[in-house]
């Protein structure tokens, strides 16, 4: 018998790896997607834990999803609606609130009770990430050129960056160089006095990463959280209909569509390397499946040191990988609610329900929380951001019953005392439900089911190294051409026909569907076969 | 003599549900339909679009105009004044009509509900009284009421519709079929429910005696609770109607009694809407005007765009050629689709240009800085938004 062969497998069907193959099956080529899990999705999926609850278990919203994508693939046809979701209430240490109200009046006003000097500095802060985000949005469905390179689309691609960079004037080049080595803290110092605003304003600068408000490298991570949009309205976060699963599963629609196969249950456990070409994979089941090409979706670490035979490398790559920063940082909780819960020191306002909740404290509480990460801890009064999309979404929870996402930064990968066990998963949950019953009185006779997610549960499930959810720090070593390391920041990785398309590559981390996206263009490149992917959307605005 | 009373002749009506709509228009952004006052938006224009698009909303059509058209000869004149054969609409079924000038030109859309053999209620945007008499000249057994004040009227919109209103008490409700009437005893009173809408999404209209209309959004508004209910403005019912492709007065259709330019109207030809004009059925307003126009074919055609890029094509030309020299039509609305992600439009295109390349110049603002660009458009066959909850019966919960 004649075994098969396919033109291309891709091992993990998050949702870049389903983008990817999406692209490539629309090109024309036989693809397989072979998933580990008996569902899909990687970190960017809906999952009934609880019988009438569909948590978005792991990511819980959506701004970076290149809306190129999601009208090229008609995402619309194979189910994904997105929905803005209102402004974020933020809880201070001492009591006070901070809301973000979705009209621009409203959110003056609510600024200005706190600092008229704050709610006027907006306006220059706004403006100012506006311009910084415009730059680095415009990367994001490009690849990366190689800066030592004469070739001449590199060539062509530096620029390209260099004429956008040119076009931010002399002042902002300046700052914006500033502004890629400097802590959130900093950064927001030169606009706020208000504590609570400067909090709030600081939290996306450490969701995700390993670095507190005062670390330099935070300000980059805060622009990484806001150069989103929704609709064009930049800094906007959405909740897609049916939870997180919902953008996996519209684009795994799209690529059956286009001909692609799904295997879930199909664990790799190692890629097979002939004559210095990657020509397959062998699935944990000891079958052996062959490609013309293999993408691998998972992080560079777990890529090159868990599923390569270090012998088929080049020298230093292993390396390389085991030195890749891939820091785990975060924890998840997901409760089931029997009720709205009310929170303490908030107008009865139904529109601040469909909205999310900062409980950030201070920026003292948030770096306390760091300290204690650093020490193999978790914090007893961590950053948490939340969200209740039941409240909005019809599908998510029974009528009248809720669904919040906990995301909670600081969670160590492993304790310093020894790895996780459950009764310290347990209790790093009871941590976090305490922080909120103190926000909000009765919290706790409210929940129905609760889910905890340590970065040991998020890489065991996930298999994201450390749990890490951007596959890899976002900092300026690992950023742009450096990601994931010099010299391989163009989706092709160091064994011919392997490559590369998750978030250990450019763009880097969240539900952009970027990396997919770009990897697909440079895989058909190499085949010589016209390119499927859409160019990005917003070059007149 | 009270201040407050000096300016009441020019003050707006204000709606039956205008206590409640008050309450809920944090915005104070009203504007007018019909001389009621009528909310623009509530909260945020979108975030009601997406609860129409997500869970269900409400739009208050009072302000809409309603007749009851009664007698033996009602079914004639009605059958006489439409284009559509309304002879065959079943008892308690809703169908979707439009009515022209002797020269073929659209007078207004609407739609007629049979009530009974010798009742009908038409419902329409603007007022048609004057209209409905002319049309009635000659029969000698039609009386036509106008009851547009006289009925309160409520269309409740979105995924999540049939389950408010099953969880209302409407027991059956969910074995409705799109464009079927049913009639629910209401605190000695009737509720009658329309499955109609203007959205193209699942969704109801409640007709009810204006004595019970603040009872019944209550009751409404409680069923409502836990599926995220949410009275919804103009700004968003138009973003619904764009994406379901219907049309609009004073957007795709000028009215006929209404215009003073020549063949500034339309006919229901060139708004795509021939489907509507039956020549089988006996004679009726403006037959002959329609049958040349039929043979002769539409000089424009009403068309659905997918325009490239995500700039709205607001007031747009269209063009036969990027350069953007040879003229073939105009946008007649636009907008940025939240729930189709894509620049949609629709548009007045000359019929035999309907094949070729299709450009429009697309002119924006940027911070003071007017800027302009071509942008290809494709022609879609088919509505951008047509979800199959919408013709599902029983429809699903959300």
């Amino acid at each position: 018998m004649v075994m098969k062969k396919y033109d291309a497998i891709i091992i993990g069907a998050g949702h870049n790896g389903l983008t990817n193959a999406a692209y490539l099956a629309k090109a024309g080529l036989d693809v397989v997607v072979v998933e580990k899990n008996d569902y899909i999705g990687g970190a960017s999926t809906s999952r009934e834990m609880h019988e009438g609850w569909v948590y978005s278990s792991a990511s819980y919203v959506c701004s970076m999803l290149r809306q190129a994508i999601h009208r090229d693939l008609n995402l619309t046809k194979h189910g994904l609606i997105l929905v803005p979701y209102l402004g974020t209430v933020n809880f201070g240490d001492d009591g006070s609130t901070l809301v973000d109200y979705p009209n621009e009046e409203a959110a003056y006003l609510e600024l200005k009770r706190h600092s008229p000097h704050d709610a006027d500095a907006m306006h220059r802060f706004q403006a100012d990430l506006a311009r910084y985000a415009q730059f680095i949005r415009k990367t994001l469905l490009r690849t990366p050129p190689d800066p030592t390179s004469l070739r001449p689309r590199d060539i062509r691609e530096l620029m390209f960056l260099g004429k956008q960079f040119w076009a931010l004037g002399e002042k902002e080049m300046y700052e914006y160089v500033r502004f890629f080595t400097m802590s959130a803290a900093d950064f927001l110092e030169d606009y706020f006095e208000n504590g609570l605003v400067k909090a709030a304003m600081s939290s996306a600068g450490i969701i995700g990463t390993a670095l507190g408000v005062f670390s330099p490298g935070s300000a980059y991570i805060l622009l990484h959280h806001v150069m989103g949009d929704v609709d064009g309205n930049i800094g906007a976060w959405g909740l897609a209909r049916g939870g997180m699963g919902a953008i996996s599963n519209a684009i795994a629609g799209a690529m059956q569509e286009h001909g692609g196969e799904l295997r879930t249950n199909a664990g790799v456990s190692q890629v097979l390397v002939k004559n210095g070409k990657a020509s397959g994979v062998v699935l944990e089941s000891g079958e052996e499946l062959y490609s013309g090409i293999v993408v691998s979706n998972l992080d560079a670490k777990r890529t090159f040191t868990k599923i390569m035979d270090r012998k088929d490398l080049p020298p230093g790559i292993f390396e390389k990988a085991e030195q890749f920063k891939i820091r785990g940082s975060s924890g998840k909780v997901n409760i089931a609610l029997s009720a709205l819960p009310k929170f303490k020191g908030l107008p009865d306002n139904r529109y601040i329900d469909r909205g999310g909740q900062g409980f950030t404290g201070s920026l003292e509480t948030m770096e306390r929380a760091y300290d204690c990460w650093k020490r193999g801890r978790w914090s007893d009064d961590p950053f948490v951001e939340s969200v209740i999309p039941s409240a909005w979404d019809p599908t998510v929870a029974p009528p009248g019953k809720h669904w919040m996402s906990n995301f909670i930064q600081y969670c160590p990968p492993t304790l310093a005392d020894g790895p996780w066990t459950p009764g310290e998963r347990d209790r790093f949950g009871q941590a976090v439900v305490d922080k909120i019953e103190r926000y909000s009185p009765g919290f706790k006779d409210l929940i129905v089911h609760m889910e905890v997610r340590t970065p040991h549960e998020l890489e065991q499930e996930i298999g994201l190294t450390e749990g890490n959810i951007f596959q890899g720090e976002l900092t300026i070593d690992q950023l742009l051409f450096n990601r994931p390391f010099p010299g391989y920041a163009q989706y092709r990785m160091p064994v011919k026909n392997l490559y590369m398309c998750g978030s250990s590559t450019h763009p880097g981390g969240g539900v952009s569907a970027a990396c997919g996206a770009n990897a697909a263009r440079e895989i058909l490149m190499d085949l010589k076969r016209p390119n499927t992917v859409p160019e990005d959307d917003f070059y007149d605005e | 003599m009270n201040t407050a009373e000096k300016y009441a002749d020019e003050r707006l009506m204000r709606s039956h549900f205008h206590p409640r709509e008050a309450a809920w228009n944090v915005r104070d952004a009203w504007a007018s339909w019909n001389g009621y006052k009528f909310a623009e938006c509530y909260y945020d224009a979108e975030y009601e679009y997406f609860c129409v698009r997500n869970s269900c909303a409400t739009y208050d059509i009072c302000p809409m105009q309603k007749y009851y058209v009664q007698g033996r000869d009602a079914e004639a004149m009605l059958n006489r004044m439409v284009t559509r054969d309304i002879s065959k609409l079943p008892l308690d079924r809703v169908t979707y009509v439009v009515w022209c000038t002797d020269q073929g030109r659209m007078v207004d859309d609407g739609t007629i509900f049979k009530l009974a053999d010798d009742r009908f209620m038409l419902t329409c945007g603007s007022p048609c009284g004057a209209w409905l008499k002319m049309s009635a000249f000659g029969f000698s057994d039609v009386t036509v009421t106008d009851m547009s004040d006289h009925i309160a009227a409520l269309s409740l919109q979105g995924p999540t519709s049939c389950a408010v209103l099953k969880k209302m008490g409407l027991h059956g409700i969910d074995s409705a079929k799109p464009f079927d009437i049913r009639h629910f005893p209401f605190h000695g009173d009737t509720l009658m429910v329309s499955r109609t809408g203007f959205t193209g999404d699942l969704g109801y209209e409640l007709w009810v005696n204006p004595e019970l209309a603040l009872q019944m959004w209550d009751e409404l508004y409680a069923a409502g609770a836990d599926y995220n209910i949410q009275p919804f403005g103009e700004e968003a019912t138009n973003m619904a109607r764009l994406e379901a492709g219907f049309i609009m007065p004073g957007m795709e259709f000028n009215e006929a009694l209404k215009t003073i330019h020549f063949e500034h109207d339309q006919t229901p030809f060139e708004l795509n809407l021939g489907w509507l004009v039956d020549f089988n059925k006996p004679h009726f307003n403006g037959r002959n005007a329609l049958l040349k126009e039929k043979e002769r074919g539409p000089k424009y055609t009403l068309t659905r765009l997918d325009i490239e890029g995500n700039k709205p094509a607001e007031h747009s030309y269209l063009y036969s050629n990027k350069r953007c020299t040879r003229e073939i039509g105009y946008v007649t609305s636009a907008m940025w689709s939240p729930a189709v992600k894509a620049n949609i439009a629709l548009a007045m295109v000359k019929t035999d240009c309907l094949e070729g390349e299709i450009w429009a110049e697309i002119y924006y603002e940027k911070e003071l800085r007017q800027y302009n660009k071509a942008a290809r458009c494709s022609v879609m066959k088919k509505p951008f938004w047509a979800p199959a909850r919408a013709r599902a019966t029983p429809p699903p919960d959300y």
